[in-house]
């Protein structure tokens, strides 16, 4: 399952930012690493929302800031 | 020329906002009003969009409460599955000079015409980011941008709207949404019908075309904003004056 959810977030980010997934791995910073700006970091948020089926809160939102913190907070919310 | 396209109009019951409704009606789109509490006039201005060939749908809405925008935006969504043109044009007026302004006075009209632009533009951001395109048309005044004695909170209001249409465009720009306003000048309406005489006098004399505006000619500008055709123009403020206000 963890799997799973990683790299259906992983797909989302590849296509989104159009970066090399091998750049894609949990400890990667959304914005430091990835090079998405805030308003695609709002996007990417509408697409898990989408993908996973589950509305993220911006407060939720703003907290997270690595690829892992994405897979562990739809996990989590998933439960 | 709108063909396909859904459009919400706030203040859409009378005046400039149901010229809007209705001309993009019969420009294609499918069209949602928002109303503040005239049910009568908000059906006839639905059944204009309807005699035009086209869906329509009346909410009464507060555009200065969160909640409420939410909740018709989302029945918005649930009736006709997407919006790609948002009209903000609800707009009231309080007018005193500042002196005699009541500060609820200020309040309303603040939270009405510019706080209402904020929180129904931020409700379609959404929907139109995933769309990839988007139309936000706002409606602004010319008062707004030359300043007019006994509308303090009014021009402050429209001065405002400006200003949130410049960042809104650039916020917004690299997902296909342009975001443009509209400063109309006199325009004759119920808003201005309450006017006394000696002041509309003194105002046509400033209008260099000689006339007042109609609520058509505002609706044509918007009309031109929403279509394909006004692409590469954003975050800008279009006088609809007849010349009254060059800046």
């Amino acid at each position: 399952m963890a799997e799973n959810t990683f790299e259906r977030v992983k797909k989302i980010i590849v296509e989104h930012l159009d970066v090399d997934p091998a750049e894609v791995t949990l400890e990667a910073s959304v914005k430091d690493d990835l090079g998405a700006d805030s308003l695609d970091v709002v996007d990417l948020i509408m697409q898990f929302e989408d993908e996973f089926g589950l509305e993220i809160s911006d407060e939720e939102a703003e907290k997270i800031s690595t690829v892992g913190d994405i897979v562990s907070y739809i996990e989590q919310k998933q439960q | 020329m709108l063909a396909g396209k859904v459009a919400v109009v706030t203040g859409g019951s009378r005046g400039i906002g149901r010229a809007i409704a209705v001309t993009l009606a019969q420009a294609g789109a499918d069209v949602a009003i928002f109303y503040a509490g005239n049910r009568q006039a908000a059906e006839e201005t639905v059944g204009q969009i309807q005699a035009a060939g086209r869906k329509a749908l009346a909410l009464q809405v507060d555009v200065s409460n969160s909640e409420q925008v939410d909740a018709a935006f989302k029945e918005v969504l649930a009736a006709f599955d997407r919006i790609d043109i948002l009209v903000n044009n609800a707009g009231i007026t309080r007018d005193n000079l500042l002196m005699r302004m009541k500060e609820e006075d200020w309040d309303q009209v603040i939270n009405t015409n510019l706080k209402g632009v904020f929180l129904c533009t931020k409700a379609v951001t959404r929907p139109m980011m995933k769309q990839r395109k988007g139309r936000i048309i706002n409606i602004s005044s010319v008062v707004g941008v030359a300043g007019n004695p006994g509308q303090a909170n009014y021009v402050a209001a429209k001065a405002g709207v400006i200003g949130l249409t410049k960042t809104t465009a650039k916020e917004l720009a690299s997902r296909g949404i342009t975001v443009n306003a509209i400063a109309p000048g006199f325009i004759e309406t119920d808003m201005t019908a309450v006017l006394p005489e000696d002041l509309k006098r003194q105002m046509l004399d400033q209008i260099p075309l000689g006339r007042f505006g109609s609520v058509e000619d505002v609706a044509e500008a918007v009309k031109f904003l929403a279509s394909d055709a006004a692409g590469y123009i954003t975050g800008q403020t279009i006088h609809v004056d007849g010349g009254m206000v060059t800046a």
